[in-house]
């Protein structure tokens, strides 16, 4: 009988540190999505002023034609979804897939001169060498069939 | 070719395969329902058919790779006659159909290690267990041979080859993948393991000693596969990270958290006689954790270098599997395990508490780990939009969960079974504390007191290290006997004493390189013209000069620069590259790394900046060279833990004769 209630209490104790530490779980996950889930936006809706100033996001699209310009170690450039552009300014070495008319994503948050500074510059990519998100951003704009014919 | 086709016989071999693996999965379950030995004797029989078909079909792939065979689709997407042979090897499995192959493979291979190894588990258990493993062998299979046939042919077949994505064609990732797989496949076996009990009902600390040979052989090499991706990322992305918590790293981080903390529930189980329905969840876990990792790198739900499939349908059908596998097995469970008996009682501070604790731990970081994977794809399923889960967010959850984990892990081997004096334990410790106060000390005056997380980072590497040590030095008699006897009685401790040792040190050391990565690295972006120098905090970086080179498959440029330190003398060369394939054009950055004992120094160059410069990237990274240290000793560990039990097998226990096969189970792992 004894040994069948320190069992049970046993037992209870390991649900009880399990409850507690769940607890302790889910009040740091939930405080850590508050602040550090970064959403993601296309030229089109940074444009319409979906994000403020300084809120990081992650912007995707296509570098456009022409706009790349080297400035010391810090690169300028357009991204477009072929309906709205985005000024990127980001310091770095750049990915290896990073040229004009590819698709790209960047990180960061945008300045205030309306410049989006980028702390980071994606080359994920899928075996067609095109970001998911960089497709997305089109997709928003409405731009996807006309963006492929023209990327490739 | 020449009369004779290696691929369609490859395919054939596939097919054969689904076979013996539908026999394998019914046969033996019946023979052990009606404890018919004839058809329970099936099991290793087919097991080991299954593996050598298998085998034959794994061949024929790479002799397709090898002799560039282009009239198979998959060598003329995935390879290039000017390829080195070791990535022409190494291509075969750098492809969804190749490695699923290599999955499957590896599936069959731990079959046919138990149907060889484990000649003296008990019948029914051993046809159960090899059953279990061959149902998850036919969805594999199924799912190859309807969608993903990497034997398909062209015709006319083109002259030359696409050539594998050039980031993959690096040493250290030709063997990531084989090793990695054998890592979280081999957890099938744990899996199978825990179906076949739950189908017994029965589970005891026999099923205990039986499982955790074969959880120990993957865990080890999962921890080595872990290591060498983390590796690959840090020296060929040219970012100088090691881990980016990007959705196909957690894909095999969480299947090795799980797997970790049931390295140590199989302990209380096989001491104790308890925590069993547990480690039957945890066992079950393990492996549908690799399932869902698989599913998120396979199906094409992310984008990474892994994702090579993007085919909806293929997607669907590992969902599908993923559903009947996990769902099943979690469905038998919650019909069996409370028939389990429950054993022995034990007080919250003891050995088993500190396990538990270790446990409770763990599981809430897996589960924080793939909240945070899966967050994003819920959210895109919801209303569609996009977000991604970074760093900041594992800071937050996984970091901070870590912290206790790594103070317990110290005390927790001091406790004694059953009930433990908390103080007379933290008594012990007393020297590492002393350890601990002077790399507080030392920390605090290196760093000038500003960087609170790097020292408290480093003061937990000093703890766990130095509390592991103390442990295994005071078991060897530490203060009670002289150098020599010491000496004697440690060669003379068990191989899971020494195993436990080198993993928990390599954990701490871990802890220091992960520190040294991410919070104590100084970082210099800049463009230089050859001629330039630089300064790297006390060193002097010049950019001697750039030069064209040419490698076998692609063409470079190549920056040759010295670092010198204050007093001007040399301290190390590099010579970064910027590749170009000829192939397919793709461009890769290859990091120029020197490494000491206690830093990496880390140059990577950039693009032509356009008036004749390059933009340079530098870094010192101290303590990096311990992250991999660290994982080499923790795999060390697992292995040395492994061969302990072949050792103890032959000295005469109370359950000898089962033990023995517990000895054969573990003997294949240091071969491998």
């Amino acid at each position: 009988m004894r040994k069948g209630a320190a069992r049970k209490k046993q037992r209870m104790l390991i649900v009880f540190s399990g409850l507690a530490m769940l607890g302790v779980a889910v009040s740091l996950v939930l405080v850590a999505f508050e602040d550090n889930v970064t959403f993601f936006y296309g030229p089109t809706e940074v444009r319409d002023q979906a994000v403020g100033e300084g809120t990081k996001f992650r912007l995707g699209g296509l570098v456009e034609e022409g706009s790349v310009n080297q400035n010391g170690a810090t690169t300028e450039f357009t991204i477009t979804d072929l309906n709205a552009t985005v000024r990127v300014a980001y310091t770095g070495i750049l990915p290896d897939l990073f040229r004009e008319g590819q698709g790209i994503v960047a990180q960061g948050a945008i300045d205030s001169n309306g410049v989006f500074k980028a702390d980071e510059v994606l080359a994920k990519h899928d075996e067609n060498y095109m970001p998911a998100e960089a497709v997305e951003a089109m997709k928003r704009a409405g731009t996807w069939q006309h963006a492929t014919s023209s990327a490739q | 070719m020449e009369g004779f086709s290696f691929a369609e016989l490859g395919h054939f071999a596939l097919i054969l395969a689904l076979v013996c693996a539908s026999i394998q999965s019914v046969v033996p379950l019946i023979g052990a329902a009606r404890g018919d030995a004839a058809m329970m004797a099936t099991a290793p029989m087919t097991a080991l058919a299954q593996f050598l078909v298998l085998a034959v079909s794994f061949a024929a792939l790479t002799n397709a790779f090898v002799t560039s065979d282009f009239s198979v689709l998959n060598v003329v997407q995935n390879s290039h006659s000017l390829k080195p042979m070791l990535y022409k090897v190494s291509g075969v499995w750098g492809n969804h159909e190749g490695s699923l192959l290599l999955w499957v493979t590896v599936l069959a291979l731990f079959g046919a290690l138990v149907a060889l190894f484990g000649r003296n588990l008990p019948p029914g258990l051993k046809a159960r267990t090899l059953a279990v493993q061959a149902m998850v062998s036919v969805g594999f299979l199924l799912f190859m041979i309807l969608t993903s046939n990497p034997f398909e042919r062209v015709f006319p077949p083109p002259f030359e080859g696409n050539d594998l994505n050039p980031l993959l064609q690096d040493p250290g990732l030709a063997l990531h993948p084989p090793m990695l797989y054998i890592g979280y496949v081999g957890l099938s076996i744990s899996f199978s393991f825990a179906v076949a009990a739950l189908i017994e009902g029965k589970v005891d600390a026999a099923w205990a000693r039986y499982v955790r040979p074969w959880t120990l052989l993957a865990w080890a090499f999962l921890t080595g596969g872990i290591a060498l991706g983390s590796w690959w990322a840090y020296y060929e992305l040219g970012w100088g990270g090691f881990w980016f918590w990007d959705p196909v790293e957690n894909a095999s981080f969480m299947p090795w958290l799980a797997a970790t903390a049931l390295l140590h529930s199989a302990i209380v189980v096989e001491k104790r006689d308890t925590l069993k329905s547990w480690t039957i969840l945890l066992a079950i876990i393990g492996f549908s954790l690799s399932l869902i990792g698989t599913f998120l790198v396979r199906s094409g739900v992310l984008t990474s270098v892994h994702a090579f499939a993007t085919d909806p349908d293929r997607g669907l059908f590992i969902l599908i599997l993923l559903v009947i596998a996990i769902g099943g097995s979690l469905a038998l469970y919650a019909w069996r395990a409370p028939q389990l008996q429950g054993g022995g009682l034990f007080r919250p501070i003891s050995r088993e508490g500190a396990l538990v604790f270790n446990n409770l731990l763990l599981t809430t970081a897996t589960a924080t780990v793939l909240l945070g994977t899966l967050y994003p794809l819920f959210l895109d399923a919801m209303d569609g939009s996009k977000v991604s889960v970074g760093p900041p967010y594992y800071n937050l959850t996984f970091v901070p969960l870590m912290a206790p984990l790594l103070i317990a892990l110290g005390v927790g081997p001091l406790l004694s079974w059953k009930r433990a004096d908390l103080w007379a334990a933290m008594a012990r410790l007393k020297l590492a504390a002393l350890v601990v106060l002077v790399v507080a000390a030392l920390s605090l005056i290196m760093l000038e007191g500003d960087r609170a997380y790097a020292t408290l980072g480093l003061i937990l590497s000093g703890w766990v290290v130095s509390a592991s040590l103390v442990e295994f030095l005071q078991r060897a008699g530490l203060g009670r006997t002289g150098p020599g006897a010491m000496v004697r009685r440690m060669i003379g401790l068990p191989r899971a004493a020494w195993g436990m040792m080198l993993a928990h040190v390599g954990v701490g050391i871990l802890v220091a390189g992960a520190t040294g990565a991410s919070l104590l690295t100084t970082e210099v972006i800049t463009t230089m013209r050859p001629g330039e120098t630089m300064q790297l905090k006390s060193l002097n970086l010049e950019f001697e000069s750039q030069q064209e080179v040419r490698g076998p498959n692609y063409f470079a440029l190549r920056g040759n620069f010295v670092a010198r330190d204050a007093d001007g003398d040399v301290i190390a060369r590099f010579a970064p590259e910027n590749r170009r394939y000829i192939a397919g054009g793709q461009e890769t950055t290859e990091a120029s790394i020197r490494s000491s004992l206690t830093r990496d120094l880390y140059v990577a160059l950039g693009d032509p900046d356009g008036t004749g410069g390059m933009t340079v990237r530098a870094y010192i990274k101290p303590f990096v060279p311990w992250l991999w240290i660290g994982s080499a000793l923790m795999m060390l560990g697992g292995f040395v833990s492994l061969s302990d039990r072949r050792l103890r097998i032959g000295a005469p226990k109370r359950s000898g004769a089962r033990a023995g096969g517990d000895a054969r189970a573990a003997a294949p792992a240091p071969a491998e």
